[in-house]
């Protein structure tokens, strides 16, 4: 079939990128293998992992299950963008810290989602084991784990996650 | 995955011009598109609405809220007035997906999801909802996730919205658009149950565009529970969207609507209708789950569905209770 072929612009870690993609590709697919931006990783490509967590628009997205063509236009940070030139965000420097990995393939997207997920809280936002859904919620352990569900460490690497996202919520 | 053509629509009327038999009209997309990798769904074109002007959520003089096709699910469990005002919406929306999922999903394709009927997803596998004529293998094989309420011979897949049980607590109705002009779609109506056509799952005619959600104010405290195989992240094994309005310990009014029961959300009028007017008692309560319950058929591995079923009701309408 022809007209396969499409035309986006996205700007990535602030830098814009004119390209030319299947029309077929993931966000995912785009950012590692047209931008070679390989920090994002593809776990299960169905949403399910969350390896592959990006900000999109400054709110965190599965990338697996973004069509890249509907995204024309889009501000994309991924982990490689986190960073202020070589200081690190002081979430990145808490997992240093708190040991919050082992293999390392589940950390861009755990950091990623919890930036994310860091900025949801601070604009009051709740989740499902908030108690008052009018008050602005206290971001403790229960609250944490239940905010980062959405990302799998099969390493088990929890402790240590929970704990660095706790250090850095300040 | 099969190509596509993808447009982006900037209005209704455009979108409705653009799609035809082979086309699909694109959300977030974190159902769809994952439904083309697995090749159970093949569209020729993909019309995008989430730019048409259905993102807001408008607060009616009737105290209705009128809630965009478009909107963000966590936007919508982000709204104050959505907050304060429907608990087991709110609730309903946070547990399901992730964090991530619900940035992306929008409220119409919450609405839209397919069952996750482990056949359904497995194109090598037969299935009447997906392939209809080719049969059911959930019946006899992998089901323990699966109806016990409303199913038929030809399927036994659940719906897995969280949202939509809450919206049927609620009396919601479904906004559409579609060739033959606007309408307003009671969600009691707006779902199907299987029967011998499970290709079907609500009364949509082909092309016809969801383009909001209308929920009347409801003046009853409200919470939403969900029972599922791990904390967080996962589809409902049962869940219930329930309301109750207690005086002096006697129910004036309530709603009840399970999840992961049925072939869609399942409003449980006959346990309501039990329950009005009577002592809210745990008797009381079990015997209003047992009215409702006297209806279901559970399959060889899922009847434990029934006494959650029935706790889920129990337990949820007390704690209701116990707040007036």
């Amino acid at each position: 079939m022809d007209g396969v072929d499409t035309s986006i612009t996205l700007t990535v870690n602030g830098r814009e990128h004119r390209l030319r993609i299947d029309v077929r590709s993931s966000l995912l697919d785009v950012l590692r293998e047209d931008l070679g931006l390989t920090g994002s990783k593809k776990g299960c490509d169905q949403g399910q992992c969350g390896a592959c967590t990006v900000l999109l628009d400054g709110r965190r997205a599965n990338a697996c299950l973004a069509l890249a063509v509907a995204q024309d236009g889009a501000e994309v940070t991924t982990v490689e963008g986190l960073a202020d030139g070589d200081a690190l965000s002081p979430l990145q420097r808490a997992f240093i810290e708190r040991d919050a990995f082992q293999c390392g393939y589940c950390t861009p997207g755990q950091l990623c989602s919890a930036t994310g997920m860091l900025e949801e809280a601070a604009r009051g936002w709740p989740s499902a084991v908030t108690g008052d859904l009018t008050a602005d919620p206290d971001l403790d352990e229960t609250e944490i784990r239940e905010r980062m569900s959405g990302n799998l460490c099969r390493c088990g690497a929890y402790e240590g996650i929970v704990a660095a996202v706790k250090e850095a919520r300040a | 995955m099969r190509p596509f053509a993808y447009e982006r629509a900037a209005t209704a009327e455009e979108a409705l011009a653009r799609c035809d038999e082979e086309t699909r009209y694109l959300g977030g997309g974190t159902n769809l598109v994952d439904l083309m990798r697995l090749g159970v769904e093949r569209p020729a074109r993909l019309v995008d609405v989430t730019r048409l002007p259905h993102d807001r959520i408008e607060e009616r003089s009737s105290g209705a809220l009128r809630i965009g096709a478009a909107v963000r699910n966590s936007d919508l469990t982000a709204h104050p007035a959505v907050r304060r005002h429907h608990p087991m919406l709110v609730q309903a929306v946070l547990s399901g997906a992730s964090g991530q999922i619900r940035n992306q999903a929008t409220v119409g394709g919450n609405l839209l999801q397919r069952t996750r009927c482990s056949y359904f997803q497995d194109i090598t596998k037969p299935c009447n909802k997906r392939e209809p004529g080719t049969g059911c293998p959930a019946i006899d094989g992998e089901h323990h996730n699966l109806a016990i309420l409303g199913h038929s011979e030809s399927c036994v897949a659940t719906h897995p919205s969280d949202m939509a049980v809450a919206l049927a607590a609620l009396d919601a109705t479904v906004l559409t658009r579609g060739r033959g002009g606007e309408r307003a779609i009671p969600l009691a109506d707006f779902y199907r149950l299987p029967g011998s056509h499970p290709e079907r799952d609500t009364t949509l005619e082909p092309g016809e565009l969801v383009t909001a959600v209308e929920v009347p104010p409801l003046a009853m405290p409200s919470r939403y529970r969900k029972v599922r195989e791990r904390a967080s992240f996962a589809f409902a094994l049962v869940s219930i969207a329930a309301a109750a309005d207690v005086r002096d310990g006697v129910v004036r009014d309530c709603r009840i609507a399970l999840g992961g029961v049925a072939h869609r959300p399942w409003r449980a009028r006959r346990a309501e209708d039990h329950l009005r007017g009577r002592p809210l008692t745990r008797e009381n309560l079990a015997g209003a789950a047992d009215q409702e319950l006297a209806a279901a058929h559970p399959l060889r591995d899922n009847a434990y569905k029934l006494r959650l079923a029935r706790n889920l009701i129990v337990r949820t309408l007390l704690e209701l209770g116990e707040r007036a």
